[in-house]
Parts: C-alpha cells; structure tokens; sequence
C-alpha cells in the first residue's frame, strides 16, 4: 500500500502550484521540503543505524557553501556546483567517520557536536572564501529554472517549489531503497546492538561509514539547495541551533520511519511559521507540546500512527517491543 | 580445526586466560568447563576473535586468525551465539537470519541505491540462506514472526540460526542451555547432535553437566584461566586436578557429577 502512497502524494503536492497559492504558502512549501531532507539524512544516522551524530548543519553547511562559493567565485553552473557540494559534504563525512567512529555512544555524539562546531566557526572566520560575517550575497536561482517555470505558465517559486519536490521525492527514494537492501538490514543490527552485529558476521566500521557519507550527502543535498533558493548564506544557520531543530523535527516525526522526517519537519515547521508573532513567548506553546508528544508519542507521530493502526490484541507485546528496541 | 597456543589476556593485572594450548577437533563436540569465573567466557570470546589476545595465536585450518576482525574470523566459517538469548527482539525471525547471512553477500549502498543485479541477486541469496539456517533450526513456519515474540528456546534457536546463516565449519555456542528447561535442554541437544551430523563443528561453554556429559566427544577445562585437563568426558571426570577444582570452591561443589565423588550432589 505505502508503495502507491508516496508516489501519489508527490503527484498531488505537484499540481500545487498550478493552484496559484500565495508566494508565502509556496515558501513554506519550499522550506518544509528542505528541512526535510536534511531530517532525513539525520534519520539515516540516528533512526537507522542508532548513532546520535550534532553535525549535520555544519554538512548543511559545507554543502550550500560549496554551492555559493563555486556559483559566485567560480562562476561555475549551479548544476555542476550542487552535485558538487553533495560530494563535499559526503567526503567530509567520511572523514569524520574515521576518526569519530572511535568513539561509540555519548562520546560520538559530543565528538560530531564539537567538529560541528569547528565547521561553523571556519565557515565565520574564513573571510576570504566565505564571507566571514557578512557571508556570501547574490546566488543566484538555478541557471534555466525561471525559463522552465515560464514555460509550464509558473513563476520562479513554482519552480523552486517543483525543485524542492524532486529533490524530497529523490531522498525518499533512495532512503527507501537503501533502507530495503541487506546494507539497511545490517545498518538495523547495528543499531539493535553493535556487538552482537560485530559477532554475527557485519563489518560494522564500513556500514557506519557508508551511512554516514548518505547521511551527510543528504544534508549537503539540502544544503545545495538551500543556497540557490534564499540566495544569502551566512555561518549562523550552519551552527548547532540547526542541527537541533532539526534533530526535533525528526523526533516529532519518528525516528527510523520513512515518513517521520517529513511529518515531524511539516507539523512543526508550519507551527513555528504560525506562532511566529509570538516571538520568544512561542516557547510557552512549544514546551508543553513537546512534554505531551514524549509522553503519549514516544516513537513520534510515525510511531503513534503505526501503534493505532496495530492496535488492539496485539497491543500488549507491541509496546513491549517497541521498548525493547 | 582449531588449535590455539599459549592463548593469553590480561585485563589490567588481571589473568583472565593464560597460556591455554588445546585444540578443537574437526566434526566434533567440544565442550569448555570450569568453576564460575575460570574463564569460559573470555576463552570464547577470544577463539572467536571477540577479545584480542595478549598472547598466543588461534587457527583455524592451518591460517591464523588471532589478529583479525571479527567479521573476518566469522566470514572464514567461526560463528557464534551469545550467553543469553541476545537477538533482534523487534526484528521478524526471517531478518534475523539475513543478518547472519551478511558476510556472505557483497551488495553494498551503491548496489541498494542503483539496484544494480548484483543487489537483487544478493537479495535472493540473503533470503535463500537464512531460510536454509531457519529449516536447520526448525523455525520456518515462524519466520515471519518478530523474534521477540518467540518462547526462550525459540529465541535461542534463533540466535543459532543467525549463526548457522553465515554457513559456519565451527559453530561456538555460549552457554546455550541457559535458563531453559529439562525438556527444552533435550531438543536443543537433540539439535546441537543433528547439527554436528550434518558435518558441522561444535564448541560450547556450558554449566549444566547433563549437557556436557551427555553431548562432548571432547572436554577442555578451565580452572583460574589455565587448562588444567582435556580428554574424553569419562577421563575428564576421573582427572584429580579437575575433582580438586570443583569440590575445592565450595559455591560449585558436586558439580562435576558423574563418576566423581560429587556425583549425587549434581543430581540434588
């Protein structure tokens, strides 16, 4: 059923824009989507493989960095720089692995917050190449994009917004497919204990590499775009109050789901646009919320959805197991 | 099939395992025994390449696996189980299985990305054999099941089947009577004997006498981390050394049973 689910809900949010909503509803549209890849990139690392990494806005980073720099300085087509930045993010990846994957538990996660940290604190210093505190201006939208939106009767942010959906429908997909195949079958194990994946034949090193380099290609994935679309880059939003917000996005939607990342990205995303005119008295929303949801939502609104639908006899020994896991 | 020699660790001044030479015969049953803490344990998780040793060397078949991952040790044929029935509770039966058939597939990201043939082939191979591990374990009708769901001697089947899924010459069972039942102890030697028909190699750790005396060709015990006698389970039983090392710690007298002087106490 879920396979015919997606591809009609990513058909139903296409046809969006030819309803010519307001320019606002599309950005949020566009925002929702964004956040949501990089949500689904963390759920890659925490919600498959069990490992709580705090520097996927520093890879954020790196990615819509690499995609302004290249654009701007370069002159390169953003096209070419995208991909490109993606291949950054993922060799940066790649890199932390190798040292952080030394460390396990706790002492992973304080790691990958700490060189997350660096990245933002490069990223602001580095005035040369990135623009320090003034950051990086006028990126400009994708070579083609308002010519191709003309041409299907669409302003530029119909464009960006069918962008936006590409690029969301290409992270569901090969989350999905990765998730399916014995590399996410084993990337399961090691989440369900490390030793016992080491024992029962898994090279657990390599996995978690691997996963991490997904893991961070999707948030330079988000990161590319990101660049293209709010046309500023400054360090600010490569720093630890994105990785955690959207660390919350993906707790509100369930962790190692398939459509927590975008759930919990949309509920609150739209929330925090809502209560905007409440400034910092928006908390006083929040924070309940969030009590409620780990109380009677532990497992996100993924989990809740799947636990009413179970529901019933089985109840008992699924709760049971869902705490087990 | 396997022999180690001089096999040592130490944790901190601790000799937890030193100087053990034995061997492990090929088509056989090994049992390892010893009082509580003489080392079973960490004797196991050395020859399955779990603990690095300080000293000595394991091989297998002739090759040394001493300083080797412990995917590796498990790809050349050593799988293991746990002491309890450590599985993926929430994972089906089937998936635990497939897990233990990981080392001998190849598809990695890319492959699951791309679909490439070698994927689906892996697919199709990764189920193929742990359904083959499942039928050895007589778990096929559950496969669909989660594990979690299974009675304790399911659960411990299932944790076997993982490791019979990596298509094993030495299978190394840890404690696997563990807080099962006599009649539940009576299939699982029932299997472990099917198993080793089959051409398999077995080697386990075990505390439940009935077990080791009924089940070994061959015994190796432990006592504070030395080999202190191996043999037939009729010589192991009539080795001084080894009377000594059980009557002499008062918490496990009488366990050695069998032959001994501490025969009646193990039935008590």
């Amino acid at each position: 059923m879920s396979r015919l689910i997606w591809p009609a809900l990513f058909v139903l949010a296409a046809v969006v824009p030819f309803l010519h909503p307001s320019g606002y509803l599309l950005d949020v549209g566009v925002n929702i989507m964004m956040w949501a890849v990089l949500a689904y990139g963390l759920n890659v690392m925490l919600g498959y493989t069990g490992l709580l990494p705090l520097a996927h806005a520093g890879f954020f980073g790196i990615g819509a960095y690499t995609t302004g720099i290249l654009t701007l300085k370069a002159g390169w087509s953003f096209w070419l720089a995208w991909p490109a930045g993606i291949a950054l993010a993922a060799l940066a990846g790649l890199l932390l692995g190798l040292v952080a994957f030394r460390t396990r538990g706790d002492a992973f996660s304080i790691f990958t917050l700490g060189v997350g940290v660096i990245i933002t604190l490069v990223i602001n210093k580095w005035d040369a190449l990135t623009g320090g505190n003034d950051g990086l201006n006028g990126i400009a939208p994708p070579a083609g994009l308002e010519e191709a939106s003309r041409a299907i009767g669409l302003k530029l942010s119909g464009g960006f917004y069918l962008l936006a959906l590409l690029t969301l429908a290409l992270t569901v997909l090969i989350v999905a497919r990765a998730r399916a195949s014995s590399f996410g079958l084993s990337l399961l194990a090691i989440r369900g204990g490390e030793d016992l994946a080491r024992s029962a034949g898994v090279n657990v090193y390599t996995h978690k590499l691997r996963a991490m380099m997904l893991s961070t290609a999707l948030a330079g994935l988000a990161g590319g775009l990101y660049a293209t679309y709010v046309g500023f880059l400054g360090s600010a939003v490569t720093g630890p109050t994105t990785t955690f917000t959207v660390l919350l996005y993906l707790l509100v939607g369930g962790l190692g789901t398939l459509a927590g990342p975008l759930l919990g990205t949309a509920l609150i995303y739209s929330l925090t646009q809502t209560l905007k005119g409440l400034q910092d008295y928006q908390y006083i929303v929040f924070g309940p919320l969030l009590v409620l949801l780990v109380m009677y939502a532990p497992h996100g609104l993924a989990g809740l959805w799947t636990r009413l639908r179970a529901n019933r006899p089985a109840r008992a020994a699924k709760t049971k197991e869902v705490s087990g896991a | 099939m396997l022999d180690v020699e001089n096999l040592g660790i130490r944790f901190g001044g601790l000799h937890a395992v030193r100087d053990v030479t034995a061997t492990v015969p090929a088509g056989q049953i090994t049992a390892i025994i010893g009082p509580n803490g003489a080392g079973k344990s960490t004797f196991f998780n050395l020859i399955s390449g779990f603990y690095r040793p300080t000293t000595g060397t394991v091989r297998f078949q002739g090759e040394d696996l001493t300083r080797r991952p412990t995917h590796e040790v498990v790809a050349r044929g050593v799988a293991r189980t746990f002491q309890t029935t450590t599985i993926y509770r929430e994972l089906s039966v089937l998936e635990n299985a497939m897990i233990g058939h990981r080392v001998r597939t190849r598809a990695g990201l890319l492959d699951a990305l791309l679909r490439t043939p070698r994927e689906r082939q892996d697919a199709r191979g990764s189920r193929d054999g742990a359904l083959r591990a499942l039928e050895r374990v007589g778990l096929v009708r559950q496969a669909h099941l989660p594990a979690g769901a299974l009675t304790q001697e399911g659960q411990k089947r299932v944790g076997i089947a993982m490791a019979l899924a990596s298509e094993p010459k030495l299978l190394l069972l840890d404690e696997p009577a563990a807080g099962m039942n006599p009649e539940e102890t009576v299939n699982l030697m029932a299997l472990i004997r099917e198993l080793v028909a089959g051409g398999l190699t077995v080697a386990l750790v075990e505390h439940k006498m009935s077990l080791v005396m009924g089940l070994a060709d061959h015994i190796l015990v432990l006592h504070h981390g030395q080999l202190i006698a191996q043999g037939t389970p009729a010589q192991v039983s009539r080795d001084p050394a080894v009377i000594e090392a059980y009557l002499g710690s008062h918490a496990h007298g009488g366990q050695m049973g069998q032959g001994a002087q501490g025969g009646e106490a193990a039935h008590a």
